[in-house]
């Protein structure tokens, strides 16, 4: 696969950046960040891919006869779901305050901070 | 109890108990949800010191029994097991000033606050402890996550929603950046424990894959530290979080994202293979002098007491950054010195600032002149911090700010030159708070119309019966972390302990002997002085001075300058920029990255 998927990750990293810079909204925003992070599981996946590579998974299968994928990566992407999936319920849950209290998702309309 | 049973424990403890808070919190009394959320704190404090004193040059745990090449180990020097204890102090002192403090709300949510506490505690020991790249990830997040929802604790007001949306999505973006660095040297070392990366690297040539993966994981950590341009986020969330939250997030975490650098850049990429040690010096020397400058002006500006103090912070981080780009021994043990006392320091004026929330309602300079004058004994400590965090001598910040400023001296001898004036402006702008509020003195400042600028009127307060009286511990408990605070400057045993610490963390032979091979190698790195010399006293009285004369003329003559003068329209133009909009700061984020990309791939 060589260097595509590497410049694929880092494509799809640079798209949710310009998604959360211009965002009107702050659900797209906490989506944009999202997208950022599958970048991550898309850069890892690639580092653990062997070509012609099965799961790495014994029960079914003597070790030492099929080449595997690298378990390891997948621990991690495994790993980061589940971070990823509590902070976006966080960040979700503090807009759905934001909207109950205040009427408003912009995260432009916000400006009770600055200077 | 061996350090190797004690690493695990460091994490455990605030675990557990943030565990049994969240558990039995409904079930329990408020004061049953205070005595188990103190015994928590009181045994990490206890666990953290034994393991500090006990654990030699490097204590290691393998976790589950599996060896370094396959498994997690936790890893404590005496600087990381030190910033661990530090933390550990600071949540104790957290965990009793909040006694009282919050009038928490009844059933479903009882003891969610200190359970919260706890877990941002075992995130930031955890991230001190571990020699493993991605479980640092891990607590990173753990840490940041809690910080979050900390930080918007009090959702009735919109103000804590924005800061804490903003510091999250920054943070964890950054975070998601530093798990593509993480990804990049996995690719190229299949490794992930820190040691053994470090020994990975050695037999590839450097090339953009190590800058981009280095710069990568160091985004999170620049954004943790709130280095210039990533620092955004932290004023805001300063402003709007508990003060409890501040007096950690500005005493501890934000120091953890410069140790995570000082970290990494030693044990991974300080050899061969890795970031030449002069691009490193030379790009990190300079991000630190430009987050010291910016913070200093940006924290004279401003009128809101605790936003105030949050620039002091990302002032005061500018110098930590300086200290440990040096890549000396010397200005690690200065810069380690310099982050415990300022984390006290920091913490008990973040404490004073909250006693006049409780009693006023505001923690707006200009709306309280005068009016705290009742509360004398408050004003000496908020007097005595302020001329603590400008280094006064025997203060441990001003142990600290001489000897990073000695060791600076000798790269470039212009160096100490910033620390004094970082230090004096900072220190400055706190006294002339103080001043005006406590002693009323000077006339009362104008408001400008027009002007971009947070005010610190009509805050909520934090606490809901205000006929009540002071709690004896919210003046307590800052009386006693500037007693600590003296205390590190004035007891040589702990500058040497840091010293012998720092000796062990600029030698990363040692690290990866005892990590690897599991044997405590004892550090053959000399072991830098760490002492009172004259110079650093006379430097410490001279910040202190100007601090006081810079102090008296702001509250005698006003504390900026015309409207059209030049300076002040550079400095409205700096104002402008903290636009408190989460898609600029994050624009912002992406500059930095590639311009640091841009520097280091430059020199190597």
């Amino acid at each position: 696969m060589g260097i595509w998927p590497y410049l694929a990750a880092g494509w799809v990293l640079l798209v949710a950046l310009y998604g959360l810079v211009t965002s009107h909204n702050l659900i797209h925003a906490i989506g944009c960040l999202a997208v950022a992070q599958s970048s991550t599981y898309l850069l890892l996946l690639a580092v653990g891919y062997r070509r012609g590579g099965t799961a790495p998974v014994y029960s079914d299968l003597t070790p030492g006869t099929r080449p595997v994928v690298d378990p390891v990566v997948q621990a991690l992407a495994l790993t980061d779901v589940v971070v990823g999936a509590t902070v976006t319920a966080l960040l979700l849950a503090l807009t759905i305050q934001l909207r109950k209290r205040h009427h408003t998702v912009d995260p432009q309309a916000l400006t009770g901070l600055k200077g | 109890m061996g350090p190797a049973a004690l690493l695990p424990l460091a994490v455990a403890i605030p675990l557990l108990g943030s565990a049994l808070l969240a558990v039995t919190g409904r079930l329990l009394s408020r004061v049953g949800c205070d005595i188990v959320a103190t015994a928590a704190a009181t045994a990490e404090v206890v666990c953290l010191a034994l393991l500090w004193t006990r654990g030699g040059h490097l204590a290691t745990a393998e976790l589950g029994g599996w060896p370094a090449r396959v498994g997690i180990v936790l890893a404590a020097d005496p600087i990381g097991a030190g910033l661990a204890l530090l933390v550990a102090v600071l949540v104790l002192a957290v965990v009793v000033y909040s006694w009282r403090y919050f009038d928490e709300p009844r059933g479903q949510h009882a003891g969610v606050f200190p359970a919260l506490i706890l877990l941002f505690e075992a995130g930031m020991a955890g991230f001190a402890l571990t020699g493993d790249l991605f479980n640092a990830f891990v607590f990173f997040e753990l840490m940041g996550a809690a910080a979050y929802a900390l930080t918007g604790y009090r959702i009735e007001d919109p103000r804590p929603l924005q800061g804490a949306l903003a510091f999250g999505v920054v943070t964890s973006f950054a975070a998601y950046c530093s798990l593509l660095g993480i990804g990049l040297l996995y690719a190229r070392t299949g490794e992930l424990n820190l040691a053994r990366l470090g020994r990975g690297l050695a037999g590839h040539p450097t090339d953009l894959l190590t800058v981009v993966g280095f710069v990568l994981i160091a985004t999170a950590l620049l954004v943790k530290a709130a280095a210039v341009p990533f620092h955004f986020w932290l004023p805001d969330a300063h402003a709007v979080a508990p003060t409890p939250v501040c007096m950690l997030m500005s005493g501890a975490m934000v120091e953890l994202g410069a140790y995570g650098i000082g970290r990494v850049y030693w044990t991974v990429f300080s050899g061969p293979g890795g970031i030449p040690h002069g691009a490193f010096r030379t790009t990190f020397v300079t991000l630190g002098v430009l987050t010291a400058l910016v913070g200093a002006v940006m924290c004279w500006q401003q009128r809101h007491l605790k936003r105030l103090l949050a620039f002091s912070t990302v002032s005061h981080v500018g110098l930590f950054l300086i200290g440990v780009a040096l890549l000396t021994p010397d200005g690690a043990t200065g810069t380690a010195l310099y982050v415990a006392a300022h984390g006290c320091v920091k913490a008990a004026l973040f404490a004073l600032s909250g006693v006049l929330l409780d009693r006023y309602g505001s923690v707006d300079e200009h709306g309280l002149h005068g009016r705290a004058r009742a509360l004398r004994p408050v004003g000496l400590l908020f007097a005595a911090g302020a001329l603590a965090l400008t280094g006064l001598p025997p203060f441990g910040t001003g142990l600290g700010k001489a000897l990073s400023e000695d060791a600076a001296g000798h790269w470039q001898p212009w160096l100490p030159a910033m620390f004094v004036a970082a230090s004096a402006v900072t220190g400055a702008a706190v006294l002339r708070a103080g001043l005006r509020i406590f002693w009323g003195l000077g006339p009362v400042p104008r408001g400008r119309p027009g002007e971009e600028e947070t005010s610190g009127e009509g805050e909520e307060p934090e606490i809901r019966s205000p006929r009540r009286t002071l709690p004896p511990t919210m003046v307590l408990v800052p009386a006693v972390l500037l007693a600590l605070a003296l205390a590190l400057g004035c007891l040589p045993a702990v500058a040497g302990a840091l010293a012998r610490g720092a000796a062990a963390f600029t030698d990363p032979a040692s690290y990866r002997a005892a990590v690897i091979t599991g044997r405590s190698a004892s550090s053959g790195a000399h072991e830098p002085a760490a002492g009172w010399t004259t110079a650093g006293v006379l430097l410490g009285l001279l910040s202190a001075g100007l601090a006081t004369a810079l102090a008296a003329t702001a509250v005698r003559y006003g504390s900026q300058p015309p409207r059209w003068h030049p300076a002040a329209r550079a400095v409205r133009t700096l104002r402008r920029l903290h636009s408190g909009h989460l898609g600029d700061y994050l624009a912002w984020l992406a500059l930095g990255v590639a311009v640091l990309c841009a520097m280091l791939a430059a020199q190597t």
